[in-house]
């Protein structure tokens, strides 16, 4: 693969420009909400408004003679349906499965969260089914509500579920084994830095709310889900099996433009199962439309962890341990992947971009009386980098030593490196990005920039950190082994037709992620005709072959080399066609610029006769292949891929009101092959954004009694275009992954994963550099709470 | 939203009988409003819109005294109100380009939202706010959180504002709305400074009476540096505490104060 990447015009390597943006930009989109099914009927759904209670009373019939009202439908509708399966099953230090509750679609006797849908008015417009909805009689017995993690594992708490033996999830210690090893190691410590911190709750707040149209025909007994779903086959496996019991061949589902996820809309929802239900039980279409107030109280939540960390160093600084203990909030049920995050999404990342050769992670899963909490944009590589980067800027504080030295000192340097946390890097070069890091971010130029600052009367500071994350999810043996109810591989159907255009119908859904260009490219490098001959179809399960959706920066790791071994499949057949068709050996046949030819001779033939070939096969060899020119192939990955990076942040505080403005940020990722650069700019950013969006300004806050603070875009900040800075960022360090075809890591995440600490080790240094003796400061870090920790 | 009557009259006359209707209510720029009957939590029998009275709109400047018709936008300010730059400035950052445009200074007032901007400058400026009734001076006029001398029905049809010597606003942003945290607004007339506070208190807008006694004395940061406000009464929430909310008056209106010479 090309590494000058920027003087490509086309295929791998080229900055293409999203050819999708010209619909997303001018208004022209297909998103769910554009979707309107003739004589659909309309949802509205009657949702707590208490953290924990048990209904005592739900009357309906006033609200069902309201005009417009098709039928309201309650918890009892529901039973005999199945409830919302959970796609992990963790298995606690003890060797016991976690304790997975019910998870009714409309609540059943108690409600758990705020938001917790009771009842659901189906209407003929969607303000009649909302009038309808006020006029159902409710009467609710509130119960103590459990927020707290630490005070829900109490003795005599209340328990959110009153079927389990208690609120915890699971307690689940990694490696269990280690456990002795890692406490010997910390006794022997010349030094130990502890920290103890919050990973915030977070709202991903995609663009686009949730939408769900369900439509069933009677005719042939189909049902239709349309939903904003980032991987609609397995909403059809989740919710055709275990939910309503509907065979995937009577079951389609369909997730059209989507205006992005960030994690949150990997989940099956109950929304999306009541309009499918209810469709069928109507005979209508059904469509729901989430406000954002309902997006803010039913959309899973993101991170939300208290962890303690102990870093254990011998006299030479030489880290020799790490310690962890973390309550990761589950929420009041479990949202579809939520058991996986803190553990192997998490424990897994431990060990960093470091040498530590002992390390134990214990992880509590709380339930509590708030919104579910799920994957967010890195799902515990985020958490675990956090700590660990934040507990290493602490540690060289302590010991006086510069924070990029004692890093450099404990980097892994060499590969395939076997981590104390059961997982392999294949490749990379943490002292080549830092190297770069230090060249794009001025390292060097700090000092005489924080002079500046201080003398305009403000407080510079220089944040940095390494990150490295787990991506292209994943071996389907090792995560059924971790658990996973699923498998991770992926697919894709190139299908080439008559005239030598190719449609590849792909798994991999693409909601921002420019999948629609990059995918071509690759296609365009391999084959040698233009990107614009190829298509990208993805989304609905009618079409598409068996995939498992786009999360954990997966899709060009996984489903585009699955699009490789389906691409070679039909330059391997029609190199046999070619080979006919000039009357030479297959052997002997090679594909370049859209042509084959004989080697060693000038014979040849354009793609274009070779494709007309395996649909008009008059001079075809029908006895040793078949015509037509369609190939499907399934990818599994060998490994997870290991993207790494260094960042920087540099901030200015502004010390009579705390507030925090970011300067500069640097990032330098190794994402290995990279196949349009301007995409994988814009993941950067964008994931840069949301870290920086989570260290300075997003905070999902409940208050004791379980009602939601932040409960619109007046309480929850999100970060704005003047919020972030202009980036440097560099992804010329390049290894290639080791065992995919394209060489590729993966790039949507890293930005969120690898930001945060950046900026709060920067914030630290502003303040210490003040004579302020900080050593944390939770996230967000709003002004108030900077100024206070001025205060001392 | 619920159902309404939807009335768009187009003179003050017409609109102030249009208001005498049970649960009538008046509809300025719509910029609270609007979401507040989206959200369904207000349900008027009939939506009198302002929008329509060419009388209630311009701004006019006569000597010392800068007029703004009620139904005036913040945009409309911004641009217009050049014989009171900080008046002008104020109107110019209050939320974003699409507020600007619809929101107007009367609504503004009539709603006297705690965070709101407009409040500090007719306070501060010791504005008399004209009803299709009467006048009220500012200093009556403001009577707690969302709370005014305003009668049932009545309409603001201008706001009468004395030009200061000199005047500056300065707001620190709550981070998520980015409504005023806190909003000082300092004044300087020939016979002394008034500084108003909006944003912090729990009371809504107020005057800062010690600040405007020592730089009616003194007019320079430095005369209000051993200044505080007491932390009891400041609203205290998830974007900073009492405390903080007290500290950033004391802030602000320093600020503002360097920031006119």
């Amino acid at each position: 693969m090309p590494k000058d990447i920027d003087a490509k015009e086309s295929g791998i390597g080229a900055a293409t420009k999203r050819r999708e943006d010209i619909r997303f930009l001018t208004g022209t989109g297909n998103y769910t909400d554009d979707i309107n099914v003739n004589g659909q009927a309309y949802v509205h759904f009657l949702r707590s408004d208490v953290a924990h209670g048990r209904i005592t009373s739900l009357d309906t019939s006033a609200a069902s003679a309201m005009p417009g009202v098709l039928r309201v439908f309650t918890g009892a509708d529901f039973e005999g349906v199945g409830g919302l399966p959970c796609g992990w099953q963790v298995t606690d230090r003890f060797g016991e499965v976690m304790q997975e509750p019910a998870h009714p679609v409309l609540a059943q006797g108690k409600v758990r969260h705020v938001g917790d849908p009771i009842a659901a008015v189906v209407a003929e417009t969607a303000e009649l089914a909302r009038d309808a909805a006020e006029a159902i009689e409710l009467e609710i017995d509130e119960l103590p509500a459990v927020i707290d993690m630490k005070a829900a594992l109490q003795d005599g708490a209340p328990k959110v579920h009153d079927d389990l033996t208690s609120n915890l999830c699971y307690d689940w210690g990694f490696v269990e084994e280690n456990k002795e090893a890692v406490a010997k190691a910390f006794d022997a410590a010349a030094h130990v830095t502890t920290l103890e911190l919050v990973n915030n709750r977070l709202v991903a707040n995609p663009m686009e709310p949730r939408v769900a149209v369900g439509d069933f025909n009677r005719a042939t007994g189909e049902s239709t889900l349309y939903t904003t779903s980032q991987n609609p086959h397995v909403i059809r496996l989740l919710m055709g099996a275990f939910v309503l019991g509907i065979p995937e061949h009577k079951l389609r589902v369909v997730a059209p433009d989507v205006g992005g996820g960030f994690g949150s809309k990997i989940f099956h929802y109950a929304e999306e199962a009541f309009c499918t239900f209810a469709a069928k039980a109507l005979n209508r279409a059904v469509k729901w439309t989430s406000s954002r107030s309902e997006a803010f109280m039913s959309d899973a939540h993101g991170r939300d962890h208290v962890t303690k960390i102990e870093l254990a160093l011998d006299a030479d600084n030489n880290f020799t341990a790490l310690r962890t203990e973390t309550h990761a909030n589950m929420g009041a049920y479990l949202s579809t992947f939520a058991p996986s995050v803190p553990t192997w999404l998490h424990g897994t990342l431990m060990a960093g971009n470091y040498k530590t050769p002992l390390i134990y992670v214990n992880v509590k899963a709380v339930f509590t009386n708030t919104v579910p909490v799920d994957a967010y944009r890195g799902a515990g590589r985020p958490e675990a980098t956090f700590q660990l980067e934040r507990v290493i800027d602490k540690a060289a504080r302590e010991l006086d030593v510069d924070p990029i030295a004692l890093r450099r000192q404990n980097f892994v340097t060499e590969f395939p490196y076997a981590t104390p946390v059961a997982v392999e890097y294949d490749t990379g070069d943490y002292v080549a990005t830092m190297d770069k890091l230090e060249e794009i971010a001025d390292i060097a130029g700090f000092a005489a920039r924080r002079a500046e600052s201080e003398k305009a009367g403000k407080l510079r500071g220089l944040g940095v950190n390494c990150y490295i994350e787990a991506c292209g999810i994943a071996p389907s043996n090792l995560v059924g082994q971790l658990g996973a109810r699923a498998g991770l591989y992926e697919s894709a159907t190139v299908r080439v037709n008559a005239t030598g255009g190719i449609v590849v119908m792909t798994g991999s859904h693409s909601h921002g992620q420019g999948h629609e260009t990059s995918f071509p490219q690759v296609i365009s490098e391999m084959i040698g005709i233009p990107e614009d001959m190829v298509e990208i179809e993805h989304g609905d399960t009618a079409n598409t072959p068996m995939g498992m959706g786009t999360y954990g920066s997966r899709s060009l790791a996984v489903g585009g080399s699955a699009m490789v071994r389906a691409t070679e499949k039909i330059i391997s057949k029609a190199k046999k066609i070619a080979a006919h068709l000039m009357e030479a050996a297959d052997a002997d046949i090679e594909l370049k610029d859209g042509k084959f030819s004989v080697a060693g001779t000038d014979k040849s033939v354009p793609w274009g006769d070779v494709t007309l070939a395996a649909y008009v096969p008059h001079n075809y060899p029908l006895e040793e292949i078949e015509p037509g020119l369609e190939e499907t192939a399934f990818y599994d990955p060998a490994n997870f891929t290991y993207p790494a990076g260094a960042y920087a942040c540099e901030v200015e505080v502004d010390p009579d009101t705390g507030k925090v403005t970011i300067e500069r940020f640097a990032a330098a990722d190794d994402f290995g092959n990279i196949v349009n650069p301007m995409i994988v700019d814009g993941q950067v950013h964008g994931g840069l954004g949301q870290g920086i969006g989570q260290a300075l300004l997003e905070g999902c806050v409940y208050d004791e009694d379980g009602q939601l603070l932040s409960a619109s875009f007046m309480d929850y900040a999100m970060p704005r275009a003047d919020d972030v800075p202009f980036y440097q960022v560099d992804h010329s360090c390049q290894t290639p992954c080791t065992h995919n075809p394209l060489g590729v890591k993966g790039c949507g995440e890293a930005g969120a994963i690898g930001s945060p600490p950046a900026v709060v080790n920067a914030v630290v240094d502003a303040l210490r550099s003040a004579g302020k003796d900080v050593t944390h400061i939770d996230m967000p870090l709003t002004p108030a709470r900077v100024w206070a920790a001025m205060q001392g | 939203m619920y159902e309404f009557e939807f009335a768009r009259p187009s003179s003050v006359a017409e609109a102030v009988a249009a208001l005498s209707e049970e649960d009538a209510q008046a509809l300025g720029g719509g910029q609270t409003l609007i979401p507040t009957l989206k959200q369904r939590l207000a349900m008027p029998t009939t939506l009198v819109s302002l929008g329509g009275i060419s009388e209630l709109k311009g701004i006019s400047a006569s000597g010392r005294e800068v007029v703004v018709k009620g139904g005036t936008t913040h945009a409309e300010v911004a641009e217009g109100a050049s014989a009171y730059p900080a008046l002008a400035a104020l109107a110019g950052q209050i939320g974003d380009p699409a507020v600007r445009n619809r929101g107007t200074i009367g609504g503004s007032l009539a709603n006297n939202d705690p965070a709101a901007c407009y409040p500090a400058v007719a306070l501060a400026s010791g504005a008399t706010i004209v009803t299709n009734a009467r006048e009220i001076a500012a200093d009556d006029y403001f009577q707690g959180m969302f709370t005014t001398a305003l009668e049932e029905g009545e309409i603001i049809t201008a706001v009468k504002f004395p030009v200061p010597e000199v005047a500056n606003y300065q707001k620190f942003l709550q981070p998520a709305s980015r409504f005023a945290m806190v909003g000082v607004f300092v004044a300087k007339f020939a016979d002394g400074v008034r500084v108003a506070v909006t944003g912090a208190s729990e009371e809504g807008v107020f005057r800062w009476a010690e600040a405007e006694a020592a730089l009616s004395a003194n007019f320079s940061a430095d005369a209000i540096s051993g200044l505080t406000v007491e932390a009891e009464g400041m609203i205290g929430d998830i974007h900073g505490t009492k405390e903080y909310r007290a500290h950033l008056v004391g802030v602000m209106t320093k600020r503002a104060v360097t920031a006119t010479g």
